[in-house]
């Protein structure tokens, strides 16, 4: 139902772009994309299995996807600054309805006790800025190599080098579990932000949130594991 | 019973508040809980101290005028309002901290009472037909459905007591304005505000320094109404499709 | 019967409903002669209105809407909290929509009988008439009422009407209902044309030339006491019923307002009018603060006894069937349990007195729903009455579907207060009073859904059309705080605050509202006699006395002081129930809610004396010392011919 009373006006005000909704909203959308990318990522990522000819040729291949019509990198290229943008997006978001929260109780209770707020709900903010450092120690890793053990090494190899060390293992399961429980909650609040939840759907939105974080980050794991435990060398 | 209150003291605005310590027996466990705090201020006003302030009307759940944070719970530890909590919640030597809701949009005014004057600001951006006395058409001319007409009293019966605010740990305003929104939104009668009214009145909430809504879901939990995280959902809907239809905020 | 506590002066009578045309007519004759006031003239005009119930929360957003300025007043954070908020049951209104022979005649008929032939007809007809565009209003605020299937309004008959006529949401009206009138109001103070001052007291009405211009009020958040000056003044600030310290009334509903007008020139008429609810939850201990309504619709399938031995302190469910006594349906086989509000809550005051009172301290009876549980099954009464059983259980702790519910009666509602003609202005010109606060429609005794009516009809309806006539004479002179008017009453309320404050007593202001309420309750609660009032008379100006000598209020004037404003509401309560006892034993006849002892028929029914007592009660205020002033308003019936009650 829309009404035409104020339609005609041309720019949005700043009010309407920085209404604690329409942040939320850009949170969603960006959340979605990430979402989006990520899913694709775990497959891809599970080409381990079929060997280190495969995974490189895989790696390959979105660097090339589209050659010749395009350059080299196109898609890759188009895909990073989309996700470049929804990180940046996502994070300017999250930081400025954390501040608006901040200044709305500048005095804390002396006692406080969560009645309903789930774990994963309290750890969002935190928790995002720890995937968000994962993300950079990740890219330095595995895309840049400037921290990899193996750093010259085919993606395959420098892969292998990682997951090989127990440590850097350990840290990838502690961000992976963490964005698990982002999404956990993530999904299920996009629902409701996005003004797409009600209370028949609210029980199956958290269900498939769960579930589809879950076989997400289950999808993930299997990796770092298999090489840890020697399955993929 | 025995009790020890802790106890937010603060005697205006301008000065800093804490904690204050009393001792209190011979509680009654059928007291409600204001009662308990009317023996405390019996006892400090024949002591020649000031007595806790804090407000409360009705008594009886319905006027929305009460409401403290007790044990780090909006309302305490039922989902219910503080003058309908009773004593028999707690057990003899317990210790209860009570605090006045927390938000800069709720500034103290002195102990436990504080201002809650911009949820009034928030209806003034919106959360209202309007309907000139005299200008009513007969009553049965529109029909609303009963699933509506419900659905839309669930969230009317919102009584402003602020809790969802006092528990949200973003000191929200979401779910009181969703409630409105929601009420109005499901009338026919609300449908040629609609637009205007959700963007207006989430404008207003934060402006008037609420923090924004991140689906955390104390609020409900905490509502002594029981207000659904659905009528959230709703209010994102609204405003939405409102801001894509272009309707923008009066300043 | 010559008393010594009044004189008695001249009689009053209303001189502005139109007596010259039919009753049906007199509304719409009243609405045409009075003057207009043209709309670039009202926006030179101010009108106070203080109180944002039904009444005076529809006023003010209707006036604003006219284009009049309107202040407006209320001593709670918002507008929304105003007691009407807790009115549970439902709104009358003569729409007849169930097609079972309801009309506005019937409606006006039911309200004059109801009241017990103390009510004057041509107000009730006119609230009758305005009955139904109240809920077309209401229906486009948005207000929720319940719906059945088809989308169209539900109707409940209530208070034992024999029509459908009530309209409610769940058993939150009186709620669903403010909130529209609130948001109404919000929508004029967004505008512009209503200005706020919110957890604001009156303390007192400046008179300036015999005419109502202004208020003296205190900011209870900052202390500060100042004038507001305007071209009338509305009081909407509802009951008193706080006089007898426990009742069903918010915390903070005072008399103050109306009984500083009142000292100011404003007749109180009526003030013994008192309804007495059945069905409350009893009081628990010495603490107890406040009482709690339950629905009546409870005594639908609840029965209600007591043990017929006195001292029985067995638990109820080893109590056999003949060993109770099920008081209602044995005196009066045919109403049963649903006899009305006062004679049910009589019998239970009678059982209790006799000593067969159950609970710890004897003031309850029964309410069970055994035989309710047998015949329909649980779960038919739990979706009938779950959310009363719950509420019961989180205020008692008892279950009772397993245990019988304790109930005792409870004050809930005042039929009488300031005096008004048929438009609604008091005594004093420049002033009038709606909804509960004025003693216009109800007569002795109000039905069930009939007060949510009146209060909307006075706000949304009467008031806005009758103010013009009185303002057509204006703006009046402008006046400001240096008018010796004025300044004589900030002076006043300075006074009395510095007064309070420096007394340094050993009393809380709550010990003595207290004891003031036991006593009215006691001895001019539910029954009265010459004897007890007598003692009643004796024993306030003790009270008062005492009060002024002995109150501790601790705090300062200067910023937010709840036990300030509660001794200022205690002081004006001991007054006026100095006066509710006089008006109680001048009128020496049983009518409505008022029962005196000595006037009940052979069975023990009240006995209306007509041929003396067929009158409103218009008393004076005299300054210090000397008795009241006693003006009486004939009231004649036209229309619905006086008949005794029977509920046999
Ligand atoms: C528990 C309960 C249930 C009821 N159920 C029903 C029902 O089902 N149906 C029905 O018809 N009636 C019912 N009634 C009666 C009905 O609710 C009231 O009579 C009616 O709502 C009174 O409205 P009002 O506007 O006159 O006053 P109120 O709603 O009491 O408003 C008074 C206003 O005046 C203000 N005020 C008071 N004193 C001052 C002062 N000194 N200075 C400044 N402001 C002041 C207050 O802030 C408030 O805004 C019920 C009453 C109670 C108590
Ligand atoms: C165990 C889990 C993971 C493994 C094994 C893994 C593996 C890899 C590998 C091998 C690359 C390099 C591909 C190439 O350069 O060709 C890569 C790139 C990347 N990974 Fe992961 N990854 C994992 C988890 C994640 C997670 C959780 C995120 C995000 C939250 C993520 C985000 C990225 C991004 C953004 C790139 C860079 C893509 C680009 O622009 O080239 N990865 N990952
Ligand atoms: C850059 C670091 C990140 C930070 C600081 C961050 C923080 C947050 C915060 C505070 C929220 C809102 C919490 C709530 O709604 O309750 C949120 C929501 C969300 N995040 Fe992140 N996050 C980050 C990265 C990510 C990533 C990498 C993804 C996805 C792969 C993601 C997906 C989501 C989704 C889907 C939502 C739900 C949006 C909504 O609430 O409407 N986030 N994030
Ligand atoms: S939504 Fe619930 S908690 Fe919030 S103000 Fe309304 S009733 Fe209180
Ligand atoms: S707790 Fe706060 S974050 Fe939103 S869902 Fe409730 S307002
Ligand atoms: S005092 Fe009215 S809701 Fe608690």
């Amino acid at each position: 139902m829309a009404t035409v009373t104020q339609a005609g006006q041309g720019r949005t005000p700043k009010a309407a772009k920085t209404t604690s909704v329409f942040k939320k909203a850009v949170m969603a959308v960006s959340g979605i994309i990430m979402l989006l990318y990520l899913v694709a990522h775990m497959i891809g990522n599970l080409k381990v299995f079929t060997g280190r000819e495969n995974f490189n040729h895989y790696s390959e291949w979105i660097r090339t996807i589209g050659e010749p019509a395009v350059p080299a990198q196109t898609v890759l290229t188009i895909i990073r600054i989309v996700l470049l943008v929804a990180v940046v997006a996502h994070f300017w978001a999250a930081v400025s309805l954390w501040r608006q929260a901040r200044r709305a109780r500048p005095e804390r209770y002396v006692v406080k006790k969560a009645v309903a707020q789930t774990y994963a709900a309290r750890t969002m903010r935190w928790g995002g800025v720890i995937v968000l450092l994962f993300i950079i120690y990740h890219l330095l890793d595995l895309t840049v190599g400037a921290i990899n053990p193996d750093g010259d090494g085919t993606p395959y190899d420098r892969l292998v080098a990682s997951f090989s060390n127990p440590f850097i293992t350990a840290f990838y399961v502690l961000a992976l579990l963490l964005l698990g429980m982002h999404l956990r909650h993530g999904i299920w609040s996009a629902t409701q932000t996005l003004g797409l939840s009600n209370r028949r759907r609210e029980r199956t939105a958290n269900a498939a949130a769960i579930a589809f974080s879950t076989l997400l980050i289950a999808g993930f794991l299997l990796v770092p594991f298999s090489v840890l435990f020697g399955l993929v060398d | 019973m025995t009790l020890t209150l802790r106890v937010w003291r603060q005697k205006d605005p301008s000065v800093k508040g804490g904690i204050v310590t009393y001792e209190l027996a011979d509680i009654s466990p059928d007291m409600s809980f204001l009662e308990m705090l009317d023996v405390l201020n019996e006892q400090l006003i024949l002591g020649g101290d000031d007595p806790v302030a804090f407000d409360h009307d009705c008594r009886e759940g319905i006027c929305g005028m009460c409401g403290v944070m007790i044990n780090g719970q909006a309302h305490g530890p039922e989902q219910t309002t503080t003058c309908q909590l009773h004593m028999r919640s707690f057990k003899d030597g317990d210790t209860i901290t009570i605090e006045p809701w927390r938000a800069s949009a709720f500034p103290v005014i002195k102990d436990l009472a504080v201002d809650r004057r911009a949820f009034d600001r928030i209806i003034q951006a919106g959360g209202y037909i309007s309907a000139p006395t005299g200008t009513a058409p007969e009553a049965h001319s529109v029909p609303v459905p009963k699933k509506d007409a419900d659905a839309a009293f669930d969230a009317a019966t919102c009584i402003g007591c602020g809790a969802c605010v006092a528990a949200c740990p973003n000191a929200s305003s979401m779910l009181f304005t969703a409630a409105k929104v929601t009420h109005l939104g499901l009338m026919p009668q609300g449908q040629p505000e609609r637009d205007d009214r959700v963007v207006n009145m989430v404008a207003q909430q934060d402006r008037e320094g609420f923090g924004g809504c991140t689906n955390i879901g104390e609020c409900s939990a905490s509502c002594p109404k029981g207000i659904s995280m659905e009528t959230i959902s709703r209010l994102n809907h609204d405003l939405l499709g409102a801001l894509r239809a272009g309707v923008r905020p009066k300043s | 019967m010559p008393l010594d506590l009044f004189n008695v002066g001249d009689p009053i009578a209303d001189t502005k409903a139109p007596m010259d045309v039919p009753i049906a007519e007199r509304w719409s004759s009243r609405r045409f002669r009075a003057r207009l006031v043209n709309p670039a003239n009202r926006r030179k005009m101010t009108v106070i209105v203080v109180g944002t119930g039904l009444a005076g929360g529809s006023a003010a957003a209707t006036l604003g809407e006219a284009g009049y300025k309107v202040k407006s007043f209320w001593y709670q954070d918002s507008p929304r909290r105003a007691h009407s908020v807790a009115a549970q049951g439902g709104i009358n209104a003569a729409k007849n929509y169930r097609n079972d022979g309801d009309s506005v005649h019937r409606l006006f008929y039911d309200t004059v009988k109801g009241g017990d032939f103390r009510s004057r007809e041509n107000n009730v007809h006119r609230l009758a008439e305005v009955s139904t565009n109240i809920i077309d209003q209401c229906v486009a605020q948005g207000v929720p009422f319940a719906r059945e299937y088809g989308g169209l309004l539900d109707n409940r008959s209530f208070g034992g009407a024999q029509v459908s006529r009530t309209f409610y949401a769940r058993g939150q009206t009186g709620q669903q209902l403010l909130y529209g009138a609130y948001q109404a109001l919000e929508r004029q103070i967004a505008a512009g044309n209503v200005e706020q001052h919110a957890r604001t007291e009156m303390l007192d009405l400046i008179v300036v030339d015999g005419r109502a211009r202004g208020i003296v009020a205190r900011d209870l958040v900052t202390g500060e006491i100042s004038t507001h000056f305007a071209d009338a003044v509305v009081l909407a600030t509802g009951g008193y019923g706080n006089v007898f310290y426990l009742s069903t009334n918010a915390k903070g509903s005072n008399t103050t307002a109306i009984w500083r007008a009142h000292k100011r020139g404003a007749y109180f008429a009526n003030p013994c009018y008192t309804q007495i609810h059945p069905t409350c939850i009893p009081v628990s201990g010495d603490y107890q603060s406040k009482l709690t309504l339950m629905s009546e619709s409870l005594r639908n399938d609840g029965r209600v006894w007591v043990p017929k031995e006195r001292g029985d302190t067995r638990d109820p469910r080893e109590i056999p069937e003949d060993e109770r006594d099920y008081y209602l349906e044995r005196i009066y086989p045919s109403f049963g349990n649903l006899v009305p509000r006062d004679i049910a809550s009589r019998q239970a005051k009678n059982v209790c007195d006799e000593g067969r009172g159950v609970g710890p301290n004897g003031l309850g009876v029964y309410l069970d729903f055994a035989d309710a549980i047998q015949r329909l099954g649980l779960s038919a009464v739990e979706a009938k009455y779950g959310n009363l059983f719950d509420m019961y259980n989180r205020i008692t702790g008892e279950n009772a579907y397993e245990t019988p519910m304790r109930i005792y009666p409870a004050v809930h509602y005042t039929m009488g207060g300031l005096w008004v003609d048929y438009d609604l202005q008091s005594t004093i010109p420049g002033m009038f009073v709606i909804g509960e606060a004025n003693f216009s429609d109800h007569g002795a005794n109000r039905l069930g859904a009939s007060a949510l009516m009146q209060g909307l009809a006075d706000g949304y309806f009467v008031l806005p059309n009758t103010i013009n006539d009185y303002l057509a004479d204006g703006p009046f002179e402008k006046v400001d705080e240096s008018h010796p008017a004025a300044a004589e009453a900030l002076q006043g309320v300075q006074d009395q605050v510095q007064k309070l404050l420096s007394i340094n007593g050993t009393r809380t202001p709550a010990s003595f509202h207290r004891e003031l309420g036991k006593l009215m309750w006691d001895l001019c609660g539910m029954e009265r006699s010459e004897e007890s009032l007598r003692k009643a008379l004796d024993r306030i100006p003790e009270i008062r006395q005492e009060f002024w000598s002995n109150v501790k209020v601790s705090g300062d004037w200067s910023s937010f002081n709840p036990t300030l404003e509660h001794a200022g509401r205690v002081a004006d309560f001991i007054e006026l129930a100095e006066l509710m006892c006089i008006d109680a034993l001048h009128r020496a006849e049983s009518c409505g809610g008022h029962f005196r002892a000595e006037s009940q028929t052979p069975e023990g029914e009240a006995l209306r004396d007509d041929e003396n007592f067929a009158y409103v009660a218009a008393w004076e205020w005299t300054p210090e010392s000397a008795p009241p002033v006693l003006h009486r308003e004939a009231l004649e019936y036209e229309y619905v011919h006086l008949a005794q009650r029977s509920y046999k």
